[in-house]
């Protein structure tokens, strides 16, 4: 399942997707433990696989927890949560 | 010399008149249906408050939403020139300006001669905006001005989730509902756009000496949960709201010299 | 509940029960049901063998555990059932929910998905959901499986709340907007503010420069399907198509989605509010038929 969290609103679009198809499988090793905002968690879907979801309560505000990570990166790098992910099933909208 | 600046905003217009750096007369009034006549209106209120009259001003500069419909002005600079120009003549030293006004909000850093190093503008979405208080306000039924003081009567922290005005109208409903303080849920309502802005600042970054001004710097409730946020002290300067004008007016000022010794070369 | 009587009153829409009338009798089958508590409306849906035998749905209250039994008892009217008798009752709905006699409770994702997939048939792709406090773009697969998704319920711009800001503001009832919305010569720009404040600004303004209600809805209806098109495209649109949620009862909004699309969305004889709680009560059947192989193979 392709997993967006996050919001739009006048300023813009803010979403985090998550490709969660062989997603869990590192038990939290990845984004879970890069994240410095500690957005990301592990968490039992409706059918009971693990898979990282973005905190209920980040989502609307991923534009102001990401930002610690964004000025300071440049665009070839890949934030901690991308690196973090050994499948790479983490895009950022913005 | 002197020089006038209007600040024509989307709620209130602000004029101040300044003779050799000083602020010797300003005027506010709302800005309503036409921006135009607001501008006049001030102009000659401001006029009047530093007992000049329009033919010793050797320029007007206007900025702010309505800053082209002021067809007597001189020239006009943008809100973030303004800001910045306003920030560094009110107290030079300043290194973020943070302008909150009705309906936007911008951070601005400056560097220390002054100068615009780089900024961020929120006018967008009403979330982040002085329009976030006013609306609350409204919905608790306490006058906008009683809003910050109450805040700071709080008690507990009372959580708000919503992020926007209209979901947050509801969230206040549903808490006084639940019989939570007044007092508390102002604080909560000021917590969250504290928050909100304070995110608008972190992308510019933090830096010390963080003036904030606009309509909202009035507001004490305010001025603490920022400097909670940004773990910084936030200063608001004498005549927060007149910021931006002032800074026409300097530019105006700055203009105007420059022409003269030009003329003279 | 007929006409705008004041002023707040515009964002009301009819509150509504149904009993299968080819059902006679529940007694000896397998019944579930499903409970959707919205942000704005209650659905209670009571299912017999994967066929709908009854459903209430109602504006919610302020408490969620009240609305959801309020909801089910109205349901359960006339049949003589009563709050225990399905052997499976899933919850689900906006945030938290608090559903307290159900068994299990499911994202709202997958039971709109799954209510979807009975309301218009297996060949709904993609379901567009507008709800009273959020927007959701959901894929799914033939059986109503979620294959992706993605929901707005930070911003009220696209959202059921959103249009009864403007609704109250132009004192026109909101299940009139739609009709109210075509009445004009040409389609006019749409709104160009996003947040909802600034459009209501916007729109006091439209009004002010002479633009008639039905212009001013016309072209708010035309930005918010704009918006929720920007929405659905992040993912790509597959066909067939559908639109749920309360708003899918505005045609002012539907059939522009539509034009800027390109693609017609799905007509259902059923209530489009209900799919959350028909997906509930669906699920409900497939994890009452799961338990029960488990304890067979034990």
């Amino acid at each position: 399942m392709i997993a967006h969290y996050g919001y739009e609103d006048g300023s813009g679009e803010y979403y985090i997707t998550i490709n969660t198809e062989g997603c869990g499988a590192c038990g939290g090793k990845g984004c879970v433990a890069a994240c410095p905002a500690g957005i990301f968690e592990l968490e039992a879907d409706d059918w009971g696989r693990d898979a990282a979801i973005v905190k209920e309560s980040a989502r609307n505000m991923l534009r102001a927890l990401c930002a610690g990570c964004k000025p300071q990166i440049g665009r070839d790098e890949l934030l901690p949560c991308e690196a973090g992910c050994e499948k790479g099933v983490i895009v950022h909208s913005w | 010399m002197i020089t006038a600046g209007i600040d024509s905003g989307s709620q209130n217009t602000k004029a101040v008149v300044l003779e050799d750096g000083r602020i010797i007369g300003k005027a506010k009034s709302p800005t309503e249906f036409s921006a135009a006549k607001a501008a006049r209106m001030v102009y000659a209120a401001a006029l009047s408050d530093a007992g000049v009259s329009a033919d010793r001003v050797r320029a007007v500069w206007t900025t702010g939403t309505g800053r082209t419909m002021a067809d007597f002005a001189d020239s006009g600079i943008n809100e973030v020139s303004a800001a910045a120009r306003g920030a560094h003549a009110a107290a030079p030293g300043t290194g973020l300006v943070i302008d909150m006004g009705a309906e936007s909000s911008r951070a601005v850093r400056l560097l220390e001669g002054g100068a615009i190093r780089n900024y961020e503008i929120n006018d967008k979405c009403a979330s982040g905006a002085g329009t976030f208080i006013e609306s609350m306000a409204r919905t608790l039924e306490i006058a906008i001005e009683e809003m910050g003081p109450c805040s700071l009567r709080h008690t507990k922290d009372v959580p708000m989730n919503a992020q926007c005005v209209v979901f947050a109208e509801s969230e206040v409903i549903s808490l006084i509902h639940r019989r939570e303080k007044i007092e508390d849920i102002a604080y909560a309502i000021h917590v969250g756009i504290a928050n909100r802005v304070s995110s608008l600042v972190r992308r510019v970054g933090v830096t010390d000496n963080i003036m904030l001004i606009g309509g909202s710097a009035y507001n004490a409730g305010l001025v603490v949960c920022l400097s909670n946020e940004l773990g910084k002290p936030v200063s608001v300067p004498e005549n927060a709201e007149y910021i931006s004008a002032l800074g026409a007016a300097a530019r105006a000022a700055e203009k105007s010299a420059r022409q003269e010794t030009g003329a003279i070369a | 509940m007929s006409g705008p009587a004041e002023k707040s009153d515009c964002w009301r829409w009819e509150e509504s029960r149904y009993t299968n009338p080819g059902i006679s009798d529940w007694r000896g089958r397998t019944v579930t049901a499903g409970v959707d508590i919205g942000s704005t409306s209650t659905q209670a849906v009571i299912m017999i063998g994967g066929e709908l035998y009854a459903y209430a749905s109602m504006r919610t209250g302020a408490n969620s555990p009240d609305s959801a039994r309020s909801a089910m008892s109205w349901a359960m009217e006339g049949t003589g059932m009563a709050e225990s008798d399905p052997a499976f009752t899933v919850g689900t709905g906006y945030g938290r929910v608090n559903v307290p006699f159900a068994n299990k409770t499911i994202t709202e994702i997958s039971c709109h998905a799954r209510g979807a997939n009975f309301i218009y048939g297996p060949t709904v792709r993609t379901i567009l959901d507008m709800g009273g406090q959020d927007c959701k773009a959901i894929h799914c697969d033939e059986k109503g499986a979620v294959t992706s998704f993605m929901m707005n319920d930070k911003c009220a711009a696209g959202t059921g709340r959103g249009m009864e800001v403007i609704a109250n503001l132009l004192s026109v009832h909101v299940e009139d907007i739609g009709d109210l919305s075509f009445k004009i010569d040409e389609e006019p720009p749409m709104v160009s503010s996003i947040c909802v404040i600034f459009a209501k600004t916007e729109a006091t303004n439209l009004i002010r420069q002479g633009w008639t209600k039905e212009k001013v809805l016309a072209a708010y209806c035309h930005a918010m399907a704009y918006r929720v098109v920007k929405l659905l495209e992040r993912n790509e649109v597959q066909e067939d198509f559908a639109i749920t949620g309360g708003i899918a009862k505005n045609k002012g909004v539907v059939k522009r989605i539509e034009k800027l699309l390109g693609i017609e969305a799905l007509a259902t004889e059923h209530d489009t509010q209900l799919a959350g709680a028909i997906g509930a009560a669906l699920i409900a059947r497939d994890l009452l038929t799961r338990a029960k192989k488990k304890e067979e193979a034990q």
